[in-house]
């Protein structure tokens, strides 16, 4: 006699412990396994896009900084970079040496939250957590040396940074780069060689190269697939070209690899940091700019490699102080195609486990 | 094999939209602050050994719900880890599931779309709870007050007991914030009117 | 480096395959009709190689609207810059078949600016709730008008 069964569909609310922020994905399953998938967002959607049209260029440094809280320096970096090009501004050198810091600074810092969240969400419920926010303070000391902000720093100015570092701050990034090998080979110890780690991650959610490319992938999703696509390599912009690091790529695309990719991105970033401490050179940090800044007419993209993929603004100027169109390119967002058709097949915990090896944030997500 | 739901999602989209246009036509005016009741136990000094028993019990193991929105989340927590050390005030479980929680520390810009939702979180606490409404976004709608979708402060949905400003607050103000929480809830009493 | 190709070389190889699909081209992008779109982006991926659709924006000029769409070749590391122009109330070929990545983005900018795609399998809200009205992001779109 066949037994009859009937599918259930589950809220993932979007108030849930790890969904990362206010995410809700309506699952249907069948038994224990997924069958559809849908992610529901805009529970956080502000509407940024349209509040940049009421404000001045300048003043749009402070939104950018909420898209992606976790990496803001990185969004600084990409939005001063495309109204540079917009309105033809050139930065002094030292300012683009002390942006490249703070930028891979950032990197490690994101790197270390989106591995201690993945790792709350697989069960170890702290213990990598609490290990990774002991260095992520550590940078956030750093940051709030210079610019006196942790979390949220506008620091980056058109056409420069904002403040020139104080004198202790390059001992203490000496120290903290010094000592940060030793801790990257720590959670490596702990973490990666784990039979149970490897049990939940190894062949979960695999991910082929041309299927990543053709949903626009970026960041460590795609690079875990096997593309050696990095930005920073292969468009590079501001002085990433003066310095030596490699691109980490993966073998299988599961979710064991983009655990993988951010560990070695850590220690790439790492390196620049070295670099770029030994070859700052002094002089100004700032061109002089006018307070209402009136660009030419036209449009520019600019992209970089922010900790979670490809992050592009998009500018059109109509030669007044405020921009006429203002889109953000949100890697998060665009990674998230992928979603349902690596979770479909899978049980719910694997969901939970792919959810958070792709790393989203959701103030980028909805905007 | 096909499978076929009895309601599809955009029904259930339907669903969703009628419920967030009730509640911005029921929420134009923001809640009062509960703090009618001080002036009152003021007045009366009986606060009785029952009273003190049960706000010593309450105040040393306050368990927050951890309703992290947008960025002041990683503020609250970074309190919550190792460095600013909320387990010191007993307060380190934070916990997911409303039903077993006392504070709700709303942290992070609230939209339209996430104001039911935030309502029947509240709704599902038991009482006595209070709500802690942290940084600028959650007092008064923050840098997108005049935004389409923003709620201009959470006290337009549930009251408000304590409000710590800061764009993300410093841990140690919220710490402050947490031990103003504190100051209120000594002052509680089973005298005050509900 | 990112080549970005040349917009004359890009227009004269289009119109040898379509003959009257592309209407324009000035320093940096092609410009196409919006009825022919699917058949440009088809040509652009298949001959050109372009198999990365880094993103899709759209902005209104008030008489009409403008898409533009930045192709980039991973394997030859070289973009294009596609635009099209499209009048209110026009609905635009969606490219989801060719681009996956296609999906949220043609969503996202069919809730807030109200252009339509057609051929897209799931085309709704995906950041306002249902029930919202109008759309944001257009320029003649005022919070105190939408609320009466």
């Amino acid at each position: 006699m066949p037994l009859k069964t009937e599918p259930v569909m589950i809220n993932f609310g979007p108030q849930h412990p790890s969904t990362h922020g206010v995410f809700r994905m309506r699952v249907t399953f069948d038994g224990e396994v997924i069958v559809d998938l849908e992610p529901v967002f805009g529970y956080l959607h502000r509407g940024i896009e349209k509040l940049a049209e009421a404000k001045t260029y300048t003043q749009v440094i402070p939104y950018t900084d909420r898209l992606d809280y976790l990496a803001s320096m990185s969004n600084n970096f990409a939005y001063v970079l495309a109204v540079e090009k917009l309105a033809g501004i050139e930065v002094p050198e030292r300012a683009q040496y002390l942006r490249v810091i703070m930028a891979e600074l950032m990197r490690i810092a994101s790197h270390l939250i989106a591995t201690g969240a993945f790792f709350n969400d697989l069960g170890a419920f702290f213990t990598p957590f609490m290990y990774m926010f002991r260095e992520r303070e550590k940078i956030l000391d750093l940051f709030e040396m210079v610019c006196g902000q942790r979390l949220t720093y506008n620091y980056m100015r058109i056409g420069g940074v904002s403040h020139d570092i104080p004198e202790e701050f390059l001992p203490a990034l000496r120290r903290f780069i010094d000592e940060m090998p030793g801790f990257i080979e720590e959670y490596d110890w702990l973490l990666a060689e784990n039979e149970i780690v490897l049990a939940r991650t190894k062949g979960v959610g695999v991910l082929p190269a041309h299927k990543a490319i053709n949903a626009s992938a970026s960041g460590p999703v795609l690079r875990a697939s096997g593309v050696k696509w990095d930005i920073r390599k292969a468009d590079p912009y501001s002085v990433y070209d003066h310095f030596e690091f490699e691109i980490p790529v993966g073998m299988m695309g599961d979710t064991y690899d983009r655990y993988w990719v951010r560990i070695q991105e850590m220690r790439q970033s790492t390196r620049i940091v070295k670099q770029a401490m030994e070859q700052l050179p002094s002089g100004e940090v700032r061109t002089k700019v006018p307070a209402l800044l009136r660009p030419p007419k036209g449009e520019v993209y600019a992209h970089i490699e922010s900790p979670r993929g490809e992050l592009g603004f998009y500018l059109v100027s109509d030669n007044s102080p405020r921009p006429y169109r203002f889109k953000v390119r949100a890697p998060s967002l665009i990674n998230l195609t992928v979603l349902r058709d690596l979770c479909v097949g899978w049980k719910l915990a694997d969901a939970i486990a792919i959810l958070g090896s792709i790393d989203i944030v959701l103030a980028e997500v909805d905007r | 094999m096909e499978i076929k739901m009895p309601y599809s999602s955009s029904d259930l989209d339907r669903a969703e939209g009628l419920e967030i246009e009730a509640l911005i036509k029921a929420s134009q005016e923001p809640y009062p602050d509960p703090i009618a009741w001080m002036e009152e136990v003021r007045r009366n000094i009986l606060v009785t050994t029952v009273d003190s028993v049960l706000n010593w019990c309450r105040h040393y193991s306050v368990w927050p719900l951890n309703l992290g929105l947008a960025c002041c989340a990683f503020e609250m927590i970074a309190t919550a880890v190792s460095r600013f050390d909320i387990s010191r005030f007993g307060m380190e479980l934070l916990r997911a599931s409303p039903r077993q929680a006392d504070l709700m520390i709303v942290a992070g810009t609230l939209t339209w779309k996430m104001a039911p939702a935030l309502k029947r979180v509240y709704d599902q606490m038991p009482e006595p709870k209070w709500v802690l409404a942290m940084g600028a976004c959650a007092i008064s709608g923050g840098p997108f007050y005049d935004s389409y979708s923003v709620v201009p402060g959470v006290n337009r949905i549930i009251p408000v007991d304590v409000y710590v400003p800061g764009c993300p607050p410093r841990p140690e103000a919220l710490l402050h914030g947490i031990i103003m929480l504190h100051q209120k809830i000594d002052k509680d009493s089973l005298l005050k009117k509900r | 480096m990112t080549k970005p190709l040349s917009p004359q070389e890009v227009a004269r190889q289009i119109r040898e395959h379509i003959p009257d699909a592309v209407t324009d081209f000035d320093e940096s992008a092609v410009f196409a009709r919006s009825e022919a779109l699917f058949q440009v982006a088809r040509f652009l991926k298949q001959n050109l190689d372009l198999d990365y659709l880094a993103s899709i924006t759209a902005v209104d000029f008030f008489e009409h609207f403008e898409l533009i769409y930045h192709l980039t070749s991973i394997t030859k590391n070289h973009s294009v810059i596609l635009k099209t122009r499209c009048e209110k109330g026009e609905k635009v070929p969606s490219v989801i078949s060719l681009w996956q990545g296609a999906d949220f983005q043609e969503r996202d900018i069919f809730d807030l600016m109200g252009i339509a795609f057609v051929g897209h399998p799931n085309l709704k809200r995906i950041f306002l709730w249902d029930g919202f009205k109008g759309h944001p992001l257009r320029k003649d779109w005022s919070k105190n008008a939408a609320q009466d």
